[in-house]
């Protein structure tokens, strides 16, 4: 084919080539170079960026929850712990279809409206690849019936892993309290970094109070995961450190038989260790069932505990502010003694009545008590002998004495939501209402009615200090933490300094008169010496709920819920006292029938059923 | 003028294999580096498909199938090739248009034939018809070409790429229009028709982003800015980055890439498979694997300066040519530097027929190598 047409010239043509081609060598040459910067730039100048990247993409650190303290009684009883159950989760980035997994595992297992709402909350504050939990506490058919359709459900995780139990259930309920699922106030509250594993938080009583001590600190893994997420293996772990066990001065038993003494009865018992504020039994009646908060109360259940006229979920041990009735006679009789305005040998003849000077109004006695002395006019409960040493010592004295055993103000204790009571004089009154203080409200106050108002607690407390001749006490539940040198002792201190009388011979003086209540002829209490073999120092209290307007009481006549509340305080044995109780029963009637029994039993059931070895059976007055 | 394996079987300083080779009308230099970057394929094939024997016995069948094509191109003389080369081409262009209107029915890129034993894509077949037949019409003249001879010639090499941009398969597309085109640049052309024709592509870039199909802007959207679709488009390159940026200097070693095994990475046993390289043996090995790619361009284009004609120099440069631009669009746009086109890594991406297509090619080169008249001057 060389010469068809015209010559050519071939060694022109390869020159030409070879020229050109090395024109494309060079191009291809800079090309190459330019890769290689490339390549020079992103391998050696970035490096450590992209390793970085390239670590956080395949390296997860996963915090793993701490194990929640147990929660003993002091015998070491537990009452709170943790028992192995498996909870249902689902990792957002695996689940495609959120309203139709749910629908077809609704199927499979049993979960609410509220489980819904909860999870769709939960959905978009999750981590990347975090399971967000639906159920908690499967059925062992529910593991099963997931399980074997696991193939259907891609990112529906059975987990496994601990869930709060209290064995006693309604015992002890308002102590204890209970934890339940951590929500948007609790994210506010808490360090979330300490809770990035955790589901659960105090929300009440103890396992609020306690919740830094209990709850114990994450621990880490790092694992490595693929790109949908999956642990592949774990490259180092750090253990979680368990929360502290918690050991409590509450006395299981001593508690059941508070809250059987109560039975049906709305009301509240408090037993202190005088010697020390121990709180040994912390009833509150109705109680409920902690084990039902734990994993998300259902809707209905909640509304019937929240609707209940006799309010389960109310503490009244600690909230609840009763006027005192005449359980305040002692410290008002203390406060006569203090201030001199009453000798112990002034005689007063009650004719069971008091007319008010000025005013010419007329208050009533519960009965004529005819001459009674101090003592007596405790004893008896006289209202008269305390009208008048209430008007004698005016409102500011009787109300800033009343202040120093802690009346008007928390004790406290060490537990979420307590009251503070009111201990009223004129300038709150005219603060609060506008209105000046009466001579009649000073005259009331001093037989704890009116404006008045106390806690359990702070009876039992305050009972304490007389007791221990004016020795404050703090009431506390916790009495040691496992593994913990800093229990909280600062906790410990009293609200209120010791009150010191310049007579200490006055404290034994109303002891005497208080154990006369129990023990006298004429003791308001005194049904009860026939069953106890120990020595109570007491005071009964009825506290009107309904004012009757100058008419006859009558309980048959009045409706159960307008019923006088029933009162009594006490500590025994009265010369060495170990135990000190405040009983409250709403709506019971007199405090010597429904309140000093409960006392009683009370005292015996922890003091025993025979007098103690050197318990003085002092003679009866 | 007798058609015989030349070169240096006759000298007696070679190994056997060597003169096996060149009995066989095979390069021994250009069969050692393209041996060298299948066996680098393999290694990192091995890697990044989780070491899946199957993988590998499938990427090793269609390698000995390759080189089988090799061999066989290598015994065609580049004479007869010559002759072929209008008839390959508008088959080629037939099945091309076939092809289309066959997608058209069924919906969506239609790329393959079904040939009943096998299934083949014409496309394939075109990256070596359309600078056969741009060598075959310009080498019939004397060089350089003239003005209507280049306007001709881009014709030729227009009327392939825009169906198969149609398919669509826009990496394709560009490898056969850059085969053609160094066939063109090669024969000559002029210098100013050069630049006239870069300027005017420059200005058809609207016009092309006007007719570019969606995803194909969205590929350029991202490759302008990877962040910001950083989980859709955009997650290819960024992990792709990632993962050759981790491996640094020395790499992670063979079989310790995490972003591969972990399944970070998409796409890693076929067009992003040197993020996989990049990642476990690092700048070394990357410019390692440059260095052959260069060695087996170079000896290509050698051959090709050495070609008796106009036909085999073409043909032999603009598939040495092509080969670069495989290499470089491949890892450019693995490194983040050019958009993403669906061009494999050549020789080591999992993919059966640009294996076989590029062998073919090498197949051709070695041909035109072997196949030299002797001439009587």
């Amino acid at each position: 084919m060389a010469g068809s047409d015209r010559l050519r010239d071939h060694e022109h043509e390869g020159r030409l080539f070879r020229r050109r081609a090395a024109v494309a060598a060079l191009g291809g040459a800079l090309l190459v170079a330019a890769l290689v910067a490339r390549l020079f730039f992103l391998q050696y100048i970035s490096y450590g960026h992209y390793t970085t990247l390239s670590n956080d993409n395949r390296v997860r650190i996963e915090a793993t929850a701490p194990t929640r303290g147990l929660i003993r009684d002091r015998n070491g009883t537990i009452l709170a712990e943790n028992l192995p159950s498996f909870s249902l989760q689902l990792v957002p980035e695996r689940v495609d279809d959120l309203d139709d997994t749910l629908k077809r595992l609704h199927k499979l297992v049993d979960f609410d409206e509220q489980d819904v709402e909860r999870l769709r909350d939960a959905w978009t504050r999750a981590r990347p690849f975090e399971g967000v939990p639906l159920r908690f506490r499967l059925t062992p058919n529910e593991v099963a019936r997931v399980s074997v359709n696991r193939n259907r459900f891609p990112g529906v995780d059975i987990v496994a892993g601990l869930t709060r139990h209290y064995p006693f259930g309604r015992t002890a309920s308002h102590a204890l309290g209970y934890v339940g699922r951590i929500d948007d106030d609790d994210l506010d509250r808490l360090d979330s970094s300490d809770y990035r594993a955790t589901t659960h938080v105090g929300k009440l009583g103890i396992e609020y109070e306690y919740e830094s001590l209990l709850h114990g600190h994450p621990g880490f893994r790092r694992v490595e995961v693929n790109v949908q997420g999956r642990v592949l293996r774990v490259l180092d772990e750090q253990p979680p450190k368990p929360g502290h066990d918690l050991e409590l001065t509450l006395d299981l038993d001593l508690q059941r038989t508070a809250e059987r003494l109560l039975g049906d009865q709305d009301g509240a018992v408090v037993a202190l260790d005088p010697r020390n504020g121990q709180v040994l039994a912390l009833a509150s009646t109705p109680t409920f069932d902690p084990n039902l908060f734990v994993n998300g109360i259902g809707r209905k259940a909640y509304a019937k505990l929240r609707d209940s006229p006799h309010r389960p979920l109310f503490n009244r041990a600690i909230r609840g502010q009763y006027p005192p009735g005449s359980t305040i006679k002692p410290f008002v009789a203390l406060n006569g003694l203090d201030s001199g305005e009453q000798k112990r040998d002034d005689t007063i003849k009650c004719r069971g009545y008091y007319r008010l000077d000025g005013s010419g109004r007329v208050y009533r006695d519960w009965k004529a008590h005819g001459r009674v002395d101090l003592a007596a006019a405790i004893t008896q409960s006289c209202d008269v002998m305390f009208y008048d040493l209430a008007l004698r010592l005016g409102i500011d004295r009787l109300s800033s004495f009343l202040r120093r055993f802690g009346f008007g103000q928390p004790t406290g204790i060490d537990i979420p939501g307590e009251r503070p009571g009111l201990v009223p004089d004129p300038e709150w009154k005219e603060r609060t209402r506008g209105e000046p203080w009466y001579k009649g409200e000073t005259l009331i106050h001093g037989i704890g009615q009116g404006y008045l108002t106390v806690t359990p607690m702070q009876l039992a407390t305050a009972v304490s200090m007389i007791a221990n001749h004016g020795r404050p006490v703090r009431p506390h539940l916790l009495r040691d933490a496992s593994g913990d040198e800093d229990v909280p002792q600062a906790n410990r201190k009293p609200v209120v300094p010791k009150l010191r009388m310049d007579h200490p011979s006055d404290w034994q003086y109303v002891i005497d008169a208080m154990i006369g209540v129990t023990r006298g002829k004429h003791g308001t209490a005194r049904a009860i010496h026939w069953h106890s073999p120990h020595i109570i120092a007491g005071k009964t209290g009825t506290a009107q709920v309904f004012s009757l307007h100058g008419g006859q009481y009558d309980a048959d006549e009045v409706a159960a819920d307008l019923r006088d509340h029933a009162l009594f305080i006490a500590f025994a044995p009265a010369d060495a006292p170990r135990i000190a109780v405040a009983v409250v029963v709403e709506n019971g009637g007199s405090g010597s029938h429904a309140a000093a029994p409960v006392a009683q039993k009370l005292i015996d059931a922890w003091l025993g059923p025979k007098a103690l070895p050197g318990e003085v059976q002092e003679a009866s007055r | 003028m007798s058609d015989r394996p030349l070169g240096l079987a006759s000298q007696s300083n070679v190994s056997p294999l060597a003169r096996l080779l060149i009995a066989l009308r095979l390069d021994p230099p250009l069969v050692f580096g393209i041996a060298l970057v299948c066996a680098v394929g393999v290694m990192v094939l091995y890697s990044a498909g989780g070491r899946s024997m199957e993988l590998l016995l499938q990427h090793g069948l269609r390698l000995a199938v390759g080189l089988g094509v090799m061999l066989l191109a290598a015994q065609i003389p580049p004479r007869n090739l010559r002759l072929w080369t209008p008839w390959i081409y508008t088959a080629g262009l037939a099945l091309l248009v076939w092809v289309l209107v066959a997608g058209q029915v069924s919906g969506g890129a239609q790329r393959w034939i079904d040939l009943g034993f096998v299934t083949f894509q014409p496309s394939e077949a075109m990256k070596i018809a359309v600078p056969m037949m741009v060598a075959w019409y310009l080498g019939d003249r004397s060089l350089p070409p003239s003005i209507w001879r280049v306007l001709v010639a881009l014709l030729l090499i227009a009327v392939p790429s825009v169906l198969v941009a149609r398919e669509p398969d826009l990496g394709t597309a560009l490898l056969i229009g850059s085969a053609g085109a160094f066939a063109l640049f090669l024969a000559g052309m002029g210098w100013r028709l050069i630049g006239t024709l870069l300027i005017a592509a420059a200005a058809s870039v609207p016009v092309l982003w006007h007719i570019m199909r969606d995803y194909q802007r969205r590929r350029v959207l991202t490759f302008l800015d990877p962040e910001s679709d950083p989980l859709g488009a955009g997650y290819h390159i960024i992990q792709s980055k990632i993962a050759i940026g981790s491996g640094g200097l020395y790499g992670k070693g063979w079989l310790n890439g995490t972003q591969s095994h972990l399944d970070f990475l998409p796409e890693r046993s076929t067009d992003f498979i040197f993020a996989v390289f990049g990642e476990e043996f690092g700048l070394f090995g990357g410019v390692l694997l440059l260095a052959l790619y260069v060695f087996v361009i170079g000896r290509a284009l050698y051959i090709a300066g050495q070609a008796q004609d106009s036909y085999g120099r073409l043909l032999a440069g603009s598939l040495a040519l092509t080969f670069f631009v495989y290499v470089f669009v491949n890892i450019g746009m693995v490194t983040g530097l050019l958009p993403v086109v669906g061009v494999p890594l050549p020789l080591v991406s999992y993919g059966g027929t640009s294996m076989v297509t590029l062998l073919c090619a090498f197949g051709i080169i070695m041909s035109i190598r072997s196949h030299k008249r002797l001439l009587a001057l």
